[in-house]
């Protein structure tokens, strides 16, 4: 395979980074998809909404999110500097609320009066209940039964932010049976209904409007460390279910081939077994929720159950982007399992006095091997994407604690 | 135009001056045994056309009636392999009652595209409506599809408008599928009045036959629907009589299929009152 110029040019105009992605939905859906791809087209390089985008991540979000220097988290590993792009600290306490800013003032812009979404550890589901809030806008979240159990917490918040929380218990009861009767309510309701989708996954225009609106995460960690070290870092490191705030810290930096990027994907319990979220680990291609991206299968083609700690990254399939930087070599993929992200969220709580959420403690996990492997020169950044505070139950459990 | 089954079908019921019933189980619903069963009671019990599902674990377009269904046809080990072998066993039976295979994308890509299309026309299948292959998708596989001879059905739907209409239109072959209500399968009730306007529009842009579907529930509902097109659609509603006849643990009870084709009779008698 030839090493294209720039790994930053797709998708293509059918959606398509290389083979990947692409537009597999029911016919109820397209006209309206192709709606939502031509008004993005317009806003995406218009400077008043652009502007209006910048004044609520500044303002409402808390934007720019810091770039902290983990002295004793790095002093721990021994190697690399480590530094955390803060994204706990947003508004809602995930980078999950970047995109949602910019679909909400879309989907206001297309006179949508109602948003629903998914949400698989709640994240999403409360930063888009935040911004129907904040906008006045009617809101459904799906959630499967499974999570709604293990993230109570987020689901109260939901529901105190007037959200309609609905419970999902087809299937396994986790974020892809939400996709799946997010996706049927919006079939039902295309005349007033906007989708939110809370990942770089889905039909397009999806992946590349959620990567456009989280790219702003690399672009800052990019300044700042020009700012503090003087130069580009060595190390990416990022947890990956469908890939939304790997691709927001990865993509400026895609094509700079001095910069090694790792995706961190969730191994549960072991890529050996079969209760793991490795789609690219452990899957193949294949087409599920309006894209075509590598998938959790069965030799029939079935979806296969994913397995995670992790609510967030709890998906059988992946970002269709990521399924293309990994074909194409510019970005690895490594897995971490469910008992080594619960010790790198006891490890980061004790040294750094930060909780991580559980989907970027697989990305502290990673980052602690490869920090030891890296010297005290080198520069590593972790996308600390979401704070812990809504894994404590879960953490508690997996410790033997009764809280 | 070749004279494929489903041409030969709708040429010969236009002559009737009849509309055509359509009928829908998934195969494999709700074991292999009792599904067999009822594909092949189906045009003694007065389908002129068979949709025969593909189950999928993720049937996205579909209400709970044909998820259901679809996960026991999983549970009891149906695969594409066992559909293609279901059809050919009843083409050995019934050389002239269209069949269309009705699912989702994945299996098909899974089992590869080449080799399906030359296995399922071995088997005797006519035609594929695949819910997630919009037009913009067609080189995945309607396409191929055509190409080797097999009907790709087109689902068109109340939100589509007329460059839309002309673009599926252009591309369709088989039947055009009216998708009667925005919605999944068999959770609303097509309106008469929006039905016969959206049916008179797709006859502007297209000469091929028209069905309704996705939101026809009962032998009355059928007959209306019938009388504004070529065929009717009957899917979810089959479907329940299927589930309806399963005991405590999910097997089917004796009698099912005399009950569901006998449920099938009164959709037929339906559709053939209404033009009658």
């Amino acid at each position: 395979m030839n090493t294209p110029n720039t790994f930053m040019a797709g998708p293509d105009e059918d959606g398509r980074f290389g083979i990947f992605g692409g537009r597999f939905v029911a016919e109820t859906l397209m006209p309206l998809i192709l709606d939502v791809e031509k008004h993005f087209n317009e806003v995406k390089d218009d400077p008043e909404f652009q502007a209006q985008v910048q004044g609520y991540l500044k303002q409402y979000v808390g934007r720019p999110s810091p770039l902290y220097f983990a002295e004793r988290f790095t002093e721990h590993c021994g190697g690399a500097k480590v530094y955390f792009k803060r994204e706990d600290l947003n508004h809602t306490g995930a980078h999950k609320i970047n995109s949602c800013i910019g679909q909400i003032l879309l989907a206001k812009r297309m006179g949508k009066k109602r948003i629903i979404a998914e949400t698989g550890a709640g994240q999403h589901g409360v930063a888009t209940a935040t911004v129907c809030a904040l906008f006045g806008l009617d809101c459904t979240v799906f959630m499967g039964a499974t999570d709604i159990e293990r993230q109570q917490p987020n689901v109260f918040r939901m529901k105190l932010l007037g959200a309609e929380v609905r419970p999902v218990t087809a299937g396994s009861g986790t974020l892809k049976d939400a996709m799946n009767e997010a996706l049927r309510d919006w079939v039902a309701n295309v005349h007033d209904t906007y989708y939110l989708i809370g990942t770089v996954a889905g039909p397009h225009p999806y992946p590349v409007m959620v990567r456009e609106f989280q790219k702003i995460i690399g672009e800052e960690a990019r300044e700042q460390i020009m700012e503090q070290e003087g130069r580009l870092p060595d190390m990416l490191v990022a947890c990956v279910g469908g890939g939304s705030n790997a691709m927001g810290l990865f993509y400026p930096f895609l094509d700079d081939t001095d910069v090694r990027i790792i995706g961190v994907e969730a191994a549960g319990h072991g890529v050996d077994t079969d209760e793991h979220a490795a789609s690219l680990t452990g899957g193949r291609p294949g087409v599920l929720h309006g894209n075509r991206t590598y998938l959790l299968q069965d030799d029939d083609g079935q979806i296969i159950e994913a397995h995670s700690i992790s609510a967030g990254l709890d998906y059988p399939g992946i970002g269709p982007e990521h399924s293309f930087l990994f074909d194409a070599g510019r970005v690895e993929y490594h897995s971490i399992k469910d008992d080594e992200a619960v010790a790198a969220f006891q490890l980061c709580t004790k040294l750094e006095g930060i909780i991580p959420a559980l989907e970027s403690s697989h990305a502290l996990a990673e980052a602690e091997k490869l920090a030891k492997q890296m010297s005290k020169d080198e520069i590593l950044v972790v996308n600390m994407s979401g704070r812990g505070d809504k894994d404590v139950n879960t953490i508690a459990k997996a410790m033997g604690t009764v809280l | 135009m070749s004279q494929t089954r489903l041409k030969t079908r709708f040429d010969q019921l236009k002559a009737e001056g009849r509309s055509a019933l359509v009928t829908f189980i998934t195969a494999g619903d709700p074991d292999l045994a009792t599904s067999k069963k009822l594909l092949m009671g189906m045009p003694g019990a007065g389908a002129d056309v068979i949709e025969l599902g593909m189950p999928f674990s993720d049937p996205m377009a579909d209400g709970p009636a044909i998820q259901l269904g679809s996960q026991r046809a999983l549970a009891a080990g149906m695969n594409l392999k066992n559909v293609l072998a279901m059809v050919r066993e009843f083409r050995q039976a019934d050389n002239d009652t269209p069949i269309v295979l009705m699912g989702y994308f994945n299996p098909i890509y899974s089992y590869g595209v080449d080799g399906f299309l030359k296995d399922a026309a071995q088997a005797g299948v006519d035609g594929f409506i695949i819910v997630d292959l919009p037009p913009e998708e067609e080189r995945e596989f309607a396409i191929p599809a055509q190409k080797a001879g097999l009907d790709f059905i087109y689902l068109c739907t109340p939100t589509a408008d007329d460059a839309r209409l002309q673009l599926i239109a252009d591309r369709a072959s088989g039947f055009i599928y009216y998708v009667s209500i925005t919605g999944v399968t068999g959770t609303a009730s097509a309106v008469t009045s929006d039905v016969d306007a959206a049916v008179k529009r797709i006859r502007q842009h297209s000469d091929l036959p028209v069905a309704i579907g996705f939101g026809i529930n009962t032998p009355d509902q059928a007959k209306t629907m019938a009388g504004l097109s070529d065929a009717a659609v009957v899917g979810s509603a089959i479907v329940k009589r299927i589930a309806d006849n399963l005991d405590e643990n999910g097997k089917a009870k004796a009698g099912l299929s005399e009950a569901v084709l006998s449920y099938v009779q009164e959709l037929a008698d339906g559709v053939r009152a209404a033009k009658a």
